[in-house]
């Protein structure tokens, strides 16, 4: 149970809350020290904590809670809402000049916070937006930094300013800008080595870069595993370099991410972006007040409509949505369904962001949903001809012989994929019936990801 | 070996000086600062526990294992109950004398680790350690999924005097397992010393991965003996517990090596680990250069961060 996440374990306390039809005093108290042991728990800074519960209390220990109707979304509502004033309730884009000028871009952090792989992912999401990146290799250090660095440069097509080991890094960082205006690039990312907050000379590259470069965004990058010393690091960076933004890494894994409230709480600085996985292009925006609720155990919900709605096309959805009414689905419209999850970052990535799963769940499903299956299931349909795919109903013995070997399978898995294909136009059909009565009041997404 | 002692708690103490300048002083203050034992001094400790990343849960057992303590025996002072404290923790943190056994043996050594934790880094430290003991030392490169992994430890091999075997990126870490295994047998190696690619634990394929390497092992060299190191980063708070866990799941986890203790971090999570899954800590970072990886002696440990008078605070 000590393992449960911080969602999970609001959930519950809230669960108990909700049965209730009027809450005590002592009521408000016991679900509050709940909260504040899954809070400690999520590694939110003791500080922060203390300060967090005392005006949560202050508020819901009056007579508002006492005398309203629903004393149980009361309290969620006093908590979320002291959590998002915490994170800070908007989304905050990182500052770019005119493109007509150079922004210079410095990220700074501790060893291993993953400062190379997102400045990387950083230049590669603003050359999507148009931008005209520059990679700077200022990390002499560590050994092979500058190799890291350019081989995920050469992945996102941005080009690499490097000069070996030897030349200090706020010489490197001052030619780096002048290459850039030759060039006519117009934004640079400095890659700064990992330095502990407490090396003195090494804070002090950092300030000599500040000094002789015109650094428009300092980005501390920090990741969100980090437990209470979270609030030592922002402290010391925003005292002695000055923050203009923060990014968030490895928020792909099951940590409770209280560092990212600490963090806020510390240095009062945004959060710009959130590391959410290991490929080149999984750096998300950052949502404050999603991540409040998210905490709170209302599942992610505003991101995964957002993501569906980027990526798929309307008019396809009402098509299929209109096709699983009369369960005329065929393999085509599969195919099609299955390309649009990995659209959207595929299975365990939309489980995340759907409300009240926790990650004993997400595992548990993870399991059954072996990504390599997916593939084997594309191949088979793949093998079928375009009638076959159409009419379903087509596939006789000999066909799906012909189909097996052409996917490389055992026949037996074809078998399968067209009797569960069934199935799920089965299920379809008493869906469909219901959908028109119900409009989705969870999550409206229709798509078949069930059977398989 | 007086000296010897020294020199490692001298640099364990300057490593952890900050740690203990908050930690201390703030230990310091309680234990003079309460005239008797009542729940505020409780809470302090709680407070001054948490801050230092040990988790609310193993801190409440602390206290409450305390609490208890303090009862039977009819404690009264606040100075008293500090010792018992100290104790506590020290019982807990406690190293078999079994632990290292594999650097006597002929062995395979498995790191493994989330991402940016130190792996590659220790491993080339761990590896200048073996070297000066007389080891005959062999790397592995296996990860080949981060960038420049492979060159990174290559410098590290070059640094600590050692061999390497590695592959192309984005090969089968499992064949540079079976490479460099062959290596082994081959030269006669004492210790084979295995990097592998830094995966978050709850990434199931990733660390389906290590279980075939895992497999080859015990395939290919079933006369090897095994040690599994987990690196966890000091700075990590409570997920480091989950990631031991994790990890503990998909291969036998042998020991952990305690990363990045020269910062500010309390490096506390360790005594939570050792407590919750009877994992000890065999070995701790404490700064960059290559004899920066000390064994670890949960006395000194624990004296470094409760124990105001050592030579330490003079400095």
């Amino acid at each position: 149970m000590a393992f449960e996440s911080l969602s999970d374990k609001l959930q519950n306390i809230f669960k108990n809350l909700r049965r209730k039809g009027r809450l005590t005093e002592a009521d408000v108290k016991a679900a509050l020290r709940e909260v504040r042991l899954a809070l400690l728990e999520a590694d939110v800074s003791f500080k922060v904590v203390k300060s967090f519960m005392k005006s949560v209390q202050e508020k819901a220990i009056g007579a508002d809670v006492m005398n309203g109707l629903n004393p149980g979304q009361m309290v969620i509502k006093i908590v979320n809402d002291e959590l998002v004033s915490l994170m800070g309730s908007e989304t905050t884009e990182l500052a770019l000049k005119p493109a007509g000028e150079i922004t210079v871009i410095m990220m700074m952090g501790l060893q291993g916070a993953g400062k190379t792989t997102t400045a990387a992912k950083l230049a590669g999401k603003l050359k999507s937006k148009g931008r005209r990146p520059l990679l700077a290799a200022c990390d002499i250090y560590r050994p092979a930094a500058i190799r890291q660095l350019q081989v995920n440069g050469e992945k996102q097509g941005v080009e690499v300013f490097e000069r070996g080991t030897s030349v200090k890094p706020p010489q490197i960082a001052q030619e780096a800008v002048a290459y850039a205006k030759e060039k006519g690039y117009n934004v640079v990312l400095l890659d700064t080595a990992g330095r502990l907050q407490i090396d003195e000379n090494m804070m002090e590259e950092l300030q000599e870069i500040r000094r002789v470069v015109d650094v428009d965004q300092a980005i501390l990058v920090v990741d969100a595993m980090t437990g209470q010393d979270a609030v030592n690091v922002a402290a010391a960076f925003e005292e002695k370099i000055g923050i203009d933004g923060v990014i968030l890494t490895k928020l792909d894994g099951d940590t409770r991410g209280g560092a990212a409230l600490s963090i806020k709480a510390t240095c009062g600085r945004p959060i710009l972006y959130a590391g959410m996985g290991e490929k080149l292009d999984d750096l998300e925006q950052f949502y404050p007040d999603r991540m409040a609720s998210r905490i709170l155990g209302m599942g992610d919900v505003m991101s995964l409509i957002e993501k569906a709605q980027a990526n798929l096309d309307e008019s396809r959805a009402k098509e299929m949505e209109q096709k699983i009414r009369k369960a005329s689905f065929s393999f085509d419209d599969y195919l099609d369904s299955m390309e649009q999850m990995k659209k959207m970052g595929g299975m365990s990535s939309i489980l995340s962001m759907m409300p009240g799963m926790n990650n004993s769940q997400i595992s548990q499903l993870e399991g059954q949903i072996d990504e390599s299956q997916t593939k084997r299931i594309e191949a088979i349909i793949l093998s079928m001809t375009p009638q076959e795919r159409a009419n379903p109903d087509l596939l006789n013995m000999s066909r799906k012989q012909r189909i097996a070997k052409g996917a490389g399978v055992d026949i037996a898995e074809v078998n399968k994929l067209v009797k569960q294909f069934d199935q799920a136009r089965k299920m379809m059909k008493q869906l469909g019936g219901s959908l028109k009565g119900k409009k989705g009041k969870r999550f409206g997404l229709k798509l078949p990801f069930g059977g398989f | 070996m007086a000296e010897e002692k020294k020199g490692f708690f001298r640099r364990l103490v300057a490593g952890l000086t900050k740690t203990r300048d908050s930690i201390v002083s703030g230990f310091d203050s309680i234990f003079s600062g309460y005239s008797s034992i009542d729940d505020d001094f409780y809470d302090e400790i709680e407070e001054i526990l948490v801050m230092g990343d040990i988790g609310i849960t193993a801190t409440t057992s602390i206290i409450d294992n305390l609490k208890e303590k303090v009862k039977e025996q009819h404690i009264r002072k606040p100075s008293e109950c500090k010792e018992l404290l100290i104790q506590s923790i020290k019982d807990q943190m406690d190293v078999g004398d079994t632990d290292y056994e594999f650097e006597n043996r002929r062995s395979v050594v498995l790191v493994v680790g989330v991402n940016g934790v130190g792996k590659t880094t220790s491993i080339g430290k761990l590896a200048g350690m073996l070297r000066d003991e007389g080891k005959r030392v062999i790397l592995a490169a296996a990860d080949t999924f981060r960038a420049a992994a492979g060159e990174q430890l290559t410098e590290w091999a070059d640094r600590a005097g050692v061999e390497i075997i590695g592959g192309q990126e984005g090969s089968d870490p499992a064949s540079v397992v079976y490479d460099a295994i062959n290596a082994a047998k081959a030269r006669s190696a004492d210790i084979l010393l295995i990097d592998t690619a830094g995966r978050l634990h709850n990434k199931k394929n990733l660390m389906n991965e290590l279980g075939k390497i895992n497999r080859i092992i015990d395939r290919e060299y079933p006369e090897a003996y095994r040690e599994t190191l987990v690196v966890l980063d000091g700075t990590t708070g409570q997920n480091a517990l989950a990631q031991a866990r994790e990890f503990e799941e998909v291969t036998n986890v042998t020991g952990i090596i305690l990363t990045k203790l020269d910062g500010t971090a309390k490096g506390g999570i360790a005594v939570a680990i050792h407590s919750e899954l009877g994992i000890p800590v065999k070995y701790i970072g404490v700064g960059e250069k290559i004899d920066d990886l000390q064994k670890f002696n949960a006395d000194e440990f624990v004296n470094a961060l409760f124990d105001v008078k050592t030579e330490g605070k003079d400095e």
